[in-house]
């Protein structure tokens, strides 16, 4: 016969788990579930007449031109923003690894644009690229080029790239100075001895060894474009002109809040909920599998 | 979805503190009004507060026109809206099919027992906001209507004229750019000015349906021949600059302001801005008239927000919401709030008082919008616009207006598809509220 083995059972695990399960359900669970119940309904803006309609917002957006071209142009915008603000900010953290003298100085000054909010960084760039009285027009004029981005919809597209880039580059280059910093200083030296220069010693020293954080920060600066450029998109061109920086977060907030079209809007926070699980798995399935930890 | 979640609550948590206990009757009143004309609001609250001792009017500065009226909304929705809030002209038909959530400003003050007669204001101003029998279903605050501004000494120095039809808007700013200015004109607001307004004008009718005004089942037909060939002229004034685009809105008036454009064409309420940035001398004239489409204006249509009740308050709140309203429209508060802002009095007696007070001989041109306002009897292509969703609608013709500015399309192209688009939208809304 068959003794089992008893342990006591404790609801010490559960109520320790139960804080966190707590705050996922209220912020997490709950919406997402309010978001997926709202994306059926076609509804007036103030919730007075309700029409449960199935798919129906989802086939509408299917058919919009107008929402599948922005699901390209947020893929454009967001890979020019994660290459744009991790290739910079691996230049600079790879000069500023070598500063001996002064260097705190330089990463404080690298540092500082991260503290800056997204409306802020967007008004920054809006005042000096407005055609009129922004001083980067007056210079390009100077030199024969005419900038408008009110009427140019790539130069509204370059503007808001530049903007979303040069704030996140402060964050990506901590991360990145840390890596490098943390390399042992014998594998460089030895390879220096060797006979290798500074850049056959970057591409092939420490380059692979800071993949990781590569890896990590793809991840981070990726949800970054997607999600958190909503304020300087919104502080910057407001989707335009013409539709030419109209995001897919960017949708979700003008139909839903501006154009009071609660079930559309919450039909496209669905789409981009889905978006963000498929795109972790990609990431964690397949190209961390590349990277050399 | 959780942005927007914490967004509804930190609406409702606003709204909850907003209503702390009082001895005296509290009336929330949320606005959009930030800068000077905050402050100017502050005071006529502050004001009507010293002038009695039953209510207390507390406004509440909700950000711009959007946003104040989506916070509204979000406050309806959990059961904590104000008593009073600004909505802009576009919000009308969405507001007005709120019929459980709204409470007809016509029929309070007949609850409260407070005088109010609908031929004391300015037609032109109320027909946007009464129902087709005639009620008043929100009392017109802030309205303005776009004018032609013009660089008096730009104007001068060229040898032109103040123009007065499209075809010496056209010369003008010829003359303008050949004597070396940058931009000949250029406007704002594009589809309330060139689209809404240049309909109004010459009596062209925007949609079926009386603009919308007659039922929701209303039909955008903007795309007529007129209004395209209007457009495709000023998308070819863009090769010699006699028009260069300047962005939405307000966007392009540091444009007009330091003197790059010697024409520009916005809401009158700019007046206040003009002054406080123009370096030269300025005018405001009235919109030009195209002499292919018609022989004389017809009248402008406004713009700007007027302030809705909200159902779910006390009767007696509303009584002393019913008092401020009445004060707000008395002649003396009218006037002086015309006079500071630019934006027109909504009442006859206001705009005489503002006349006997000799405010518009020492201001020449301040009376432009008055004028063009109550040019005619308005007539159900000038009456104004009612289609549900037209803020979204307003963002497709500007996105179109844009594309036919940038060259990419005709102007009957920008305008079929705006209007093709804006159906769509309608339908949208038509079910929404059925």
């Amino acid at each position: 016969m068959l003794k089992r083995v008893h342990f006591p059972a404790s609801i010490l695990p559960y109520l320790l788990v139960a804080p966190q399960v707590i705050v996922t359900l209220i912020f997490f669970i709950w919406p997402a579930s309010q978001a997926v119940y709202q994306s059926f309904l076609i509804e007036d803006a103030f919730g007075l007449s309700t029409e449960f309609v199935w798919f129906e917002n989802f086939t509408y957006l299917w058919d919009d031109s107008h929402y599948r071209s922005s699901f390209g142009r947020t893929i454009f915008f967001s890979a020019c923003v994660a290459f744009l603000s991790m290739a910079f900010a691996l230049i600079l953290a790879g000069f500023a690894d070598r500063v001996i003298r002064g260097s705190t100085v330089y990463r404080t000054l690298l540092i500082w644009p991260y503290a800056v909010a997204p409306v802020l960084a967007g008004a920054l760039f809006l005042f000096m690229f407005n055609p009129t009285i922004g001083i980067f027009p007056f210079i390009l004029e100077k030199i024969g080029y005419g900038w408008n981005h009110y009427l140019n919809g790539g130069q509204a597209m370059f503007l808001v790239i530049i903007a979303a880039a040069w704030k996140q580059v402060a964050y990506n280059f901590l991360f990145y100075l840390a890596a490098m910093q943390s390399i042992p200083r014998s594998i460089t030296e030895a390879a220096a001895i060797d006979g290798a220069g500074p850049i056959r010693r970057f591409a092939t020293i420490i380059f692979p060894l800071i993949s990781p954080t590569t890896f990590f920060l793809l991840v981070i600066n990726a949800t970054y474009a997607f999600f958190e450029t909503f304020g300087i998109i919104h502080a910057v061109t407001q989707g335009g002109p013409a539709n030419s920086t109209t995001t897919l977060v960017y949708k979700v907030y003008n139909d839903g809040f501006v154009g009071l079209d609660l079930g559309g809007s919450a039909a496209q926070s669905v789409i981009l909920m889905i978006l963000v699980i498929g795109m972790t798995v990609i990431q964690f399935r397949f190209i961390e599998k590349r990277v050399q930890y | 979805m959780t942005f927007t979640k914490s967004l509804l609550a930190s609406t409702v948590l606003m709204g909850a503190l907003a209503t702390s206990a009082y001895a005296q009757t509290e009336i929330n009143w949320w606005h959009a009004m930030g800068g000077t004309n905050g402050e100017r609001i502050d005071k006529m609250a502050a004001d009507f507060n010293a002038s009695q001792s039953d209510y207390v009017v507390k406004p509440s500065y909700k950000g711009n026109y959007t946003e104040t009226m989506t916070a509204a909304i979000a406050a309806f929705r959990a059961g904590e809206q104000p008593h009073l809030v600004q909505v802009f002209e576009v919000g009308t038909a969405t507001m007005m099919a709120a019929k459980g959530a709204i409470y007809p400003v016509e029929k309070l003050m007949a609850d409260a027992g407070e005088p109010f007669n609908g031929d004391d204001y300015l037609p032109a101003v109320v027909s946007y906001y009464q129902t087709p029998e005639g009620e008043l279903l929100s009392m017109p605050f802030n309205s303005s209507t776009p004018v032609l501004w013009y660089n008096a000494d730009a104007l001068e120095a060229a040898g032109v004229e103040v123009p007065g039809t499209w075809e010496e808007v056209d010369a003008a700013a010829k003359a303008l750019v050949d004597n070396g200015m940058k931009c000949g004109i250029s406007f704002g607001w594009q589809s309330w000015v060139m689209i809404e307004n240049f309909s109004a004008w010459h009596d062209l009718a925007l949609g079926t349906k009386e603009n919308g005004f007659a039922g929701f089942d209303t039909e955008l037909t903007f795309n007529n021949d007129q209004v395209a060939a209007r457009l495709q002229a000023v998308a070819d004034m863009q090769a010699d600059n006699k028009f260069v685009y300047g962005g939405r809105r307000g966007d392009s008036l540091p444009m007009f302001t330091n003197g790059e454009c010697g024409m520009w064409m916005n809401s009158s309420a700019y007046y206040g801005s003009i002054v406080g940035q123009a370096k030269f001398k300025f005018g405001q004239t009235m919109l030009p008239l195209d002499k292919t489409v018609a022989d004389a204006p017809q009248n402008s249509i406004i713009g700007g927000a007027t302030l809705w009740a909200l159902q779910g308050h006390e009767s007696d709140e509303y009584k002393g919401l019913a008092q401020f309203l009445t004060y707000l429209s008395s002649p003396e508060v009218q006037a002086w709030w015309h006079q500071e802002t630019g934006y027109v009095p909504i009442t006859k007696a206001a705009a005489e008082l503002s006349k006997e007070q000799g405010f518009y001989e020492s201001n020449p041109g301040t009376d432009t919008a008055i004028k063009q306002l109550s040019l005619n009897t308005p007539t159900a292509n000038s009456r104004g616009l009612r289609f549900g969703n037209f803020v979204q609608i307003r963002d497709v013709i500007n996105e179109e207006m844009e594309a036919l500015w940038a060259g990419n399309i005709s102007a009957q192209e920008a305008l079929d598809n705006a209007a093709n688009r804006g159906n769509d939208l309608l339908r949208k809304f038509e079910r929404s509220v059925k």
